[in-house]
């Protein structure tokens, strides 16, 4: 079957909307739909190690469960057929979740998906496997000494970013149109920037974490990652909605926003960070501000406060809670971590409680004053990474005559805004010959705010998920 | 010669039942030196008495 109307002449995945119109009509079936994918699965994740686990066997049956389902003249969703795949912390049934460890390996095989993955299913998207991660997701950069590095598309001698490495990979190579992540201090929109793709962290609490293996309950997001804003906003809407089993997920009612990402953007009030958010910058990431003020016409910065007090806050809070869930793995089966994160989590564990205490009071202060902020402006504009992708395996870089450890800096940027749960639509750059990706934030619960302006910049071609040569 | 921190750390070692090996010292040392300066840094900063943490739960 030719496969015309869900991949482009050019060899990219179709928008997800319009291979959904193609299942949902017949032009074409969800089963040869998912055949391409595996097909592209299995020709490319040799080298790019974005999978760790391809899901094929259920993939087809899925597929065929829909083509049976559309054949019977019923209604699908509005992902119908669409490909997917999971960074490997979310619970896929029949797998063990193993949240980019040795240890969890171990664990019984999941018995229920993932709340995220029955929803994306129940829209009509089909899951195609699992994505490869940092360890327990303490990790910027995407590698892990258990499954090897997750390679990035655009030259697979650098890195994917993290912890959401194999998200970034399937996604930035073409893999799959769609892949999920969890995004804690940044593992969303890290991978996004340094893969050339469109990646959305919610609101803190806004879509179910129920089934996924946590790392620091206060930061601990899920998300989406795409090729087009539109596909983000779609596959966004499939998955809102209260969990009870998710005891962080907010009630509020569902408030869909594909249907607004092409409202006019002239009333917005839009201003760049300043002061923080200007330093520490490759002159790449300068750049990729840069374009995107000017596309949009902004002409201020605003200053937010102490934010390299919230970067550290940040850091103190993940390091004890993530440490206080691996405890008693790090009694038992220190060797079996990696070391580094072995040694990152039994520092944590040693931080004094009251100066944890203190980081979540200083967290309640900076949420009410960047809040206050938001009374002046709709959109701020920060860069998602400072750098480009470095090398795999790179451990230092140079910046303004000084070297720095890459591992620590690549998150300093993305930290200070996850660390009070803001919305966040990171957008791609597409700067020749890696991409680099700027975070568009808005208020709590203004998703839809931030994917309007991340809409406008596409269809303004200041952003794109460029193509990576070879996929 | 002993390190400022390997007192503190064979302590809460001891306390919390974690097992340490002295190769890994070195860097859980580097590691929590990192934490509290950043953690001092949050110290520093003046709170009200009256401020909340940020905490999940809700009765």
């Amino acid at each position: 079957m030719q496969l015309d109307p869900v991949i482009t002449p050019e060899g990219d995945w179709r928008p997800a909307s319009e291979i959904a119109q193609a299942v949902a009509t017949k032009k074409i079936s969800a089963l040869a739909v998912t055949e391409a994918a595996l097909a592209r699965i299995a020709q490319h994740n040799p080298v790019l190690n974005a999978f760790t686990d391809v899901t094929a066997d259920r993939a087809r049956a899925t597929a065929k469960a829909l083509d049976a389902a559309i054949a019977a003249g019923q209604s699908v969703g509005p992902l119908a057929g669409v490909p997917f795949a999971v960074k490997n912390l979310f619970d896929v049934t029949g797998l063990p979740t193993r949240a980019g460890s040795k240890i969890n390996r171990d664990r019984p095989a999941s018995t229920r998906d993932a709340t995220l993955v029955e929803r994306m299913e129940a829209a009509g998207a089909v899951l195609v496997g699992a994505l490869n991660m940092g360890e327990y997701a303490y990790d910027f950069t995407g590698e892990n000494i258990h499954d090897g590095p997750s390679r990035n598309p655009h030259d697979t001698t650098r890195m994917t970013g993290g912890s959401s490495g194999g998200s970034g990979g399937a996604v930035g190579g073409s893999l799959v149109p769609i892949a999920l992540g969890s995004d804690t201090n940044g593992s969303i929109r890290v991978p996004s920037s340094f893969c050339g793709i469109f990646g959305l962290k919610p609101t803190y609490g806004r879509l179910s974490r129920a089934r996924s293996f946590p790392f620091v309950a206060s930061f601990d997001h899920l998300g989406p990652f795409a090729r087009s804003v539109e596909d983000l906003a779609l596959s966004y809407d499939a998955m809102q909605g209260p969990d009870a089993e998710d005891a962080a997920c907010s009630t509020r009612a569902v408030e869909p926003v594909t249907a607004l990402i092409g409202q006019d953007i002239g009333g917005l009030r839009i201003a760049a960070a300043g002061g923080y958010f200007r330093k520490n910058l490759f002159p790449e990431a300068q750049e990729a501000v840069a374009r995107v003020t000017k596309a949009l016409g902004v002409t201020r910065d605003i200053e937010l406060p102490e934010v390299a007090r919230a970067r550290s806050a940040a850091y103190v809070i993940s390091t004890v809670e993530g440490a206080s869930l691996h405890l008693d793995r790090l009694r038992t089966r220190p060797n079996d971590f990696d070391p580094a994160v072995r040694d990152r989590l039994l520092a944590g564990a040693m931080v004094p409680a009251p100066l944890v205490d203190r980081a979540q009071k200083f967290r309640r202060w900076y949420r009410a004053k960047v809040l206050e902020l938001f009374g002046d402006v709709d959109v701020i504009i920060a860069p998602a990474t400072p750098c480009i992708a470095p090398k795999l395996g790179q451990a230092t870089f140079v910046l303004d005559g000084v070297e720095l450890p890459v591992r620590a800096n690549i998150g300093i940027h993305t930290q200070p805004i996850s660390f009070i749960g803001l919305p966040v639509v990171a957008v791609p750059v597409p700067l020749d010959p890696m991409p680099i990706g700027v975070q568009i934030i808005a208020a709590p619960w203004r998703e839809d705010i931030a994917l309007r302006v991340a809409y406008a910049l596409e269809r303004a071609g200041t952003v794109a998920a460029p193509r990576a040569k070879g996929f | 010669m002993a390190e400022p921190l390997d007192d503190y750390i064979d302590a809460v070692a001891g306390a919390l039942g974690l097992p340490i090996e002295d190769a890994w010292k070195p860097s859980v040392r580097a590691n929590l030196a990192v934490t509290l300066k950043m953690a001092k840094m949050v110290d520093e900063f003046s709170l009200p008495d009256e401020i909340e943490p940020a905490s999940i739960y809700a009765a």
